[in-house]
């Protein structure tokens, strides 16, 4: 069998050179672009996580509390508990660095505790910089700041450089005094004694994390248990690891979305190879049934038809593969380890070669084109061997019996799984919905091919009544031309109509959230800079200013389980600018209800909330009750948000500070002189201007960024699916030149005859083309309201970009009957009287 | 009907020729057998008069009219009106039905739907088939297969039909049925028939039986 195998199907593979690579490179690709994700997300996730365990060190339990900050009181209370061993505070902040775009993340330090919990956050002073000075008490300065390696190559500094940081709209000068030898490489960080960096960054009193190690023998769980009764309200004790699997779970979604759009590439992949196997079978049927009669068992043909497929697999999962390495290695070096969704900005991952993932993505590689190989070689293996050693008998194969039944099964079971709530946070239902709409699609090509035909018109014409006559007659055929197109047309519609609706969305909703004509703020809301009262003054006092609307980001701990939540306090009465899905901004509240608070859909979905409905917020280290008014659609914040009365939130925390301001000029007003009064008041280096277009565009421009992975591998896959009709049509050509050949004989002339294959791939692309927007647009609905739902939190407004579609539909038919056309010509090279006495 | 005045073919210029001197004429309702050697270029002569093998010298005309110059358009045309072929593989196509089958050569002509179908119908019946007209040609043995392919050579009307070995695929007893079938439709509908064939018997039903020679054709004693 070893030798047969070799020679009669292996062999076969490099016959047919065209489809065999065809297939190959569709499968690469969806393999490269499967494992691409994967690989970069594996190594920024090592990275990320490396980070994280590098700053908690040794820790046993972290204390975690707002992004504001919890008194410093909570540390002293701690540290002083029988359970602990050391105790480490820590203020974490990003330093808004005037000189530069980005900030820097800023940890200020007890150097005299640090060693004991997280020995790799030890700043080291460069001792030759400071000869002159008592290097051992150079680190406690308030100017001083260490830097890591990644840190110092990204700021270009040495030793004894300054770097100005901003505070509020203050900005101060700190000295580079040495490094962080345990940062490692890819971290880019800043160590400050922690009284220096209170007193810098005006925090005085302020912390936002304790490191705890606990005493030998003392019970982890029960300890966090213990020491989170005692901590304020808002305030966490986390174990290091919950907090790290926080933040990465937080990418998941975007990366198992990444995954499944890889998959359909695969898939498409293992759809072609099913259509190059089919074609060959059908090409190939007397020389099996030769071999039947000569001995071969049917057992002996399905596997070699089998092995053809799998090495096909296995090699185009090899060269995807290494292409995957390779479009990895590229991707770290122009793009970052983030794929554009943000989730990892400012790590800096390194490629390593994982052997797991590679195996496991070579395996798929090889299923694909085991499943593609399936169906065509059991037809092989149970065909009759006598008849099918008569001419004509091909015609068999394609005459498919319809599975309509089977398809709306398979649909009907989509739309149940659409109703299942996500799997740990995955839409796993969601996605076998998608896949089971493409499997039903494809099934329903054979009764779409008839029906199609009934509603097209047989015309009058020989070419319209012989294609339509062959359509209608082998729906297999289409079936095994088309199912590549459906696959690929279905994923390309159904991600052009999500990324519509999706863009459409987020720019009504920038153009809601952003109803200001001017935006004024010392920093990003993370960062180091804000406004104060004072500002707010000025600024509504500036000529031609008609109403300045204050902002306050700071972040709450709704539960410990969970990631930080957005919260949001601005002036909400008498105001538009938050596109409500639900509720209402003037709520009427009982005495007793407390006071409204907005959630977005996000914090709605992760914690169970809807409008009416009361919750807990816990503000400045106490817990007060909320009633939610209103739940607002929100793009920018994955894991919740919230938007409570400026005035309620000034009450509650007694804080006063202020990250944005928005201002309404009065009418008729130019922005340009307002900005330059503003410039002028606070200094154009403390303050960034933004206006409410220029936002718009960028975050627009951001959206496109992030979405151009995905219109690369729309491209692609409908490249493949027309390569596929290309081929199935050339190979089909190939096998009609006896009825070409009588056809001419018959006095049709060569023209006839490609207009006549070009009208068939016309056509065969046009119900496949049918299908697959049909699919397409069933796959988007999904994609929209449960797969983004559920990952994201996030509800759109579905948009079809009908004008692009209906291009697009008919570029697709009118390269497809040109690629048929082509084909056909070919086949129409033999001259008719060598065709009508060819025997093979 | 139809005339060959000394047609002669090469396929090399510098190459001697494989036939030269043929003529022939043979008027409608006649059928003519062409026998002789493998490799004698038979098959290549009934190719040439049908427009689908170029010929080097020598004059073709069918109904007084020289087609030897057609261009290949013109003579794919000619053949649509004019001739019927029947081949030795059948060559009928299996995505359609007997009756679209047969109707192929008036779809061609561009003859109304209702009409082609009831003509096809017809011939199909002519040749026994009549029954079986909506059933698919999987479901036909040669013989049947060979009667189609009848019906559609002649559905048309054409005046001239050309067959090449017509019976080599059916065993005799078939066979004799078929070409009897074949000729007797032939005679019937006034066209002037050329059937090539190796087989004595089948030539034997023929009216005239021709040997062809790289010198002409020759009239066999029998006919002579």
């Amino acid at each position: 069998m070893s030798r047969a195998l070799v020679r009669i199907f292996l062999a076969s593979l490099l016959h047919r050179r065209l489809a065999t690579a065809l297939s190959l490179v569709a499968i690469a690709l969806g393999v490269a672009l499967g494992l691409t994700v994967q690989l970069i997300h594996a190594a920024a996730l090592d990275e990320f996580g490396r980070g994280m365990r590098l700053l908690s060190g040794e820790a046993d339990l972290q204390v975690v509390g707002p992004r504001g900050g919890f008194d410093d009181a909570v540390y002293f209370a701690l540290a002083q508990r029988e359970e602990v061993a050391a105790a480490s505070p820590v203020l974490e902040l990003d330093a808004r660095l005037p000189d530069h775009e980005e900030s820097l993340k800023v940890f200020g330090i007890d150097l005299f505790r640090v060693a004991a919990v997280s020995p790799n956050l030890m700043p080291v002073v460069d001792r030759s910089a400071n000869e002159d000075e008592r290097s051992s008490l150079v680190a406690l300065r308030e100017d001083a700041i260490f830097l890591s390696a990644a840190a110092r190559a990204r700021l270009g500094m040495n030793v004894g450089d300054k770097l100005a940081v901003q505070t509020g709209l203050r900005e101060q000068q700190l000295t580079l005094r040495g490094g962080v030898p345990g940062a490692g490489m890819g971290q880019p960080i800043g160590m400050m004694d922690i009284a220096a960096a209170q007193k810098v960054f005006d925090r005085i009193g302020r912390l936002n994390r304790i490191d705890l190690r606990l005493k030998p023998g003392i019970d982890r769980d029960a300890a966090r248990l213990a020491l989170a009764s005692s901590v304020p309200a808002g305030v966490s004790v986390l174990a290091p690891e919950a907090a790290e699997s926080q933040a990465t779970n937080l990418s998941r979604a975007y990366r198992v979305n990444l995954t499944m759009l890889a998959a359909i590439a695969l898939l498409t992949g293992g759809f072609l190879v099913f259509s190059t196997q089919v074609l060959a079978v059908v090409r190939r049927r007397r020389e099996f049934a030769f071999l039947r009669a000569l001995g071969l068992s049917r057992r002996a043909l399905f596997g070699g038809l089998l092995a053809e497929g799998a090495v096909l697999g296995l090699l185009g999962g090899l060269v995807g593969v290494v292409f995957a390495y390779v479009l990895t290695a590229l991707a770290f070096r122009f793009v970052g380890g983030d794929l554009g969704a943000g989730y990892f900005a400012g790590v800096s991952p390194s490629l390593r070669f994982e052997s797991l993932l590679s195996g496991v993505y070579l395996l798929l590689g090889g299923f694909a084109g085991l499943a593609g190989a399936w169906l065509p070689a059991r037809e092989a293996a149970s065909m009759l061997t006598a008849r099918a050693l008569r001419a004509g008998d091909e015609a068999q194969v394609f005459e498919t019996r319809s599975r309509t039944g089977l398809a709306v099964a398979a649909l009907a079971l989509a739309a149940g799984l659409c109703l299942l709530p996500p799997l740990g946070g995955i839409p796993a239902f969601g996605y076998a919905a998608v896949l089971l709409i493409l499997v039903g699609a494809v099934m329903l090509m054979p009764g779409a091919v008839r029906l199609g035909m009934r509603l097209f018109a047989r015309g009058h014409s020989l070419t319209l009544r012989l294609a339509h006559a062959r359509l209608a007659a082998m729906p297999g055929q289409t079936v095994v031309a088309g199912a590549g197109v459906v696959a690929s047309v279905a994923l390309a519609v159904s991600m052009a109509i999500m990324v519509s609706s999706f863009r459409d969305s987020v720019d009504d909703w920038l153009a809601r959230v952003l109803p200001a004509d001017l935006y004024v703020r010392a920093s990003s809301s993370t960062a180091s800079g804000y406004l104060d009262p004072e500002a707010l003054r000025l600024v509504g006092a500036l000529p031609g200013v008609a109403r300045v609307q204050p902002v306050r980001f700071d972040t709450v701990r709704l539960a410990d389980d969970r990631l930080a939540t957005t919260l949001i306090a601005r002036p909400m009465r008498g105001t538009a600018g938050l596109p409500l899905v639900s509720g209402t901004l003037e709520p009427a509240l009982a005495a007793g209800q407390g006071d409204p608070v907005w959630i977005s859909e996000a914090m709605a979905d992760l914690q169970g909330l809807a409008t009416g409905q009361q919750v807990d917020i816990p503000i400045a280290g106490r817990m007060y009750r909320f009633t939610v008014a209103g739940v607002w659609r929100d793009y920018a914040r994955q894991h919740g948000a919230l938007v409570m009365e400026r005035d309620d939130y000034v009450r509650l925390s007694g804080d006063p500070l202020i990250n944005d301001l928005a201002i309404e000029l009065e009418p008729g007003v130019a922005v340009e002189p307002v900005m330059a009064a503003l410039r002028e008041a606070f200094g154009a280096r403390a303050i960034e201007l933004a206006l409410p277009g220029e936002i718009r565009a960028i975050s627009l421009r951001i959206f496109d960024r992030t979405f151009l992975v995905t219109y690369l591998m729309e491209a692609v896959a409908v490249l493949i699916g027309l390569f596929g009709i290309g081929t199935t049509f050339a190979a089909l050509s190939a096998s009609r030149r006896k009825e070409f050949g009588m056809l001419r004989h018959l006095g049709v002339m060569r023209g006839q005859v490609i207009r006549l294959v070009a009208l068939e791939g016309a056509l065969t692309a046009a119900v496949g083309l049918s299908v697959g927007m049909a699919a397409g647009g069933a796959i988007a609905w999904i994609l929209v309201e449960v797969i983004n739902r559920q990952s994201f939190h996030w509800s759109m407004d579905i948009s079809v970009p009908l004008g692009a579609l209906v291009v697009f539909g008919l570029a697709l038919v009118a390269l497809a009957g040109l690629t048929a056309a082509l084909a056909g010509r070919q086949a129409m090279r033999q001259s008719a009287v060598l065709a009508v006495r060819e025997d093979w | 009907m139809l005339e060959l005045i000394n047609v002669s073919k090469r396929f090399n210029s510098d190459a001697s020729p494989l036939f030269s001197g043929v003529s022939m004429k043979l008027a409608a309702g006649e059928c003519v057998a062409i026998m002789g050697e493998s490799g004698v270029g038979k098959s290549t002569l009934l190719n040439a008069i049908a427009g689908l093998e170029p010929f080097d010298g020598g004059r073709l005309m069918l109904e007084g009219v020289d087609i030897g110059q057609l261009d290949d358009d013109a003579f794919a045309r000619l053949r649509r009106q004019r001739y019927g072929f029947v081949f030795q593989a059948f060559h009928i196509l299996p995505h359609l039905s007997l009756v679209a089958n047969v109707a192929l050569p008036l779809w061609l002509l561009d003859v109304e739907g209702g009409e082609a179908d009831r003509r096809a119908r017809d011939m199909l019946a002519q040749v026994g088939l009549g029954g079986r007209a909506d059933d698919w040609p999987r479901n036909l043995s040669g013989g049947e297969l060979q009667r189609v392919a009848i019906a559609r050579a002649l559905v048309h009307r054409p005046a001239l039909v050309l067959a090449d070995e017509p019976t080599g695929n059916l065993d005799p007893e078939r066979a004799a049925g078929v070409l009897e079938l074949l000729l007797a439709c032939i005679r019937s509908a006034g066209a002037v028939g050329i059937v090539v064939t190796h087989s004595e018997a089948a030539a034997a039903r023929t009216d005239r039986v021709l040997r062809l020679t790289p010198t002409g054709l020759v009239a066999t004693p029998a006919h002579a």
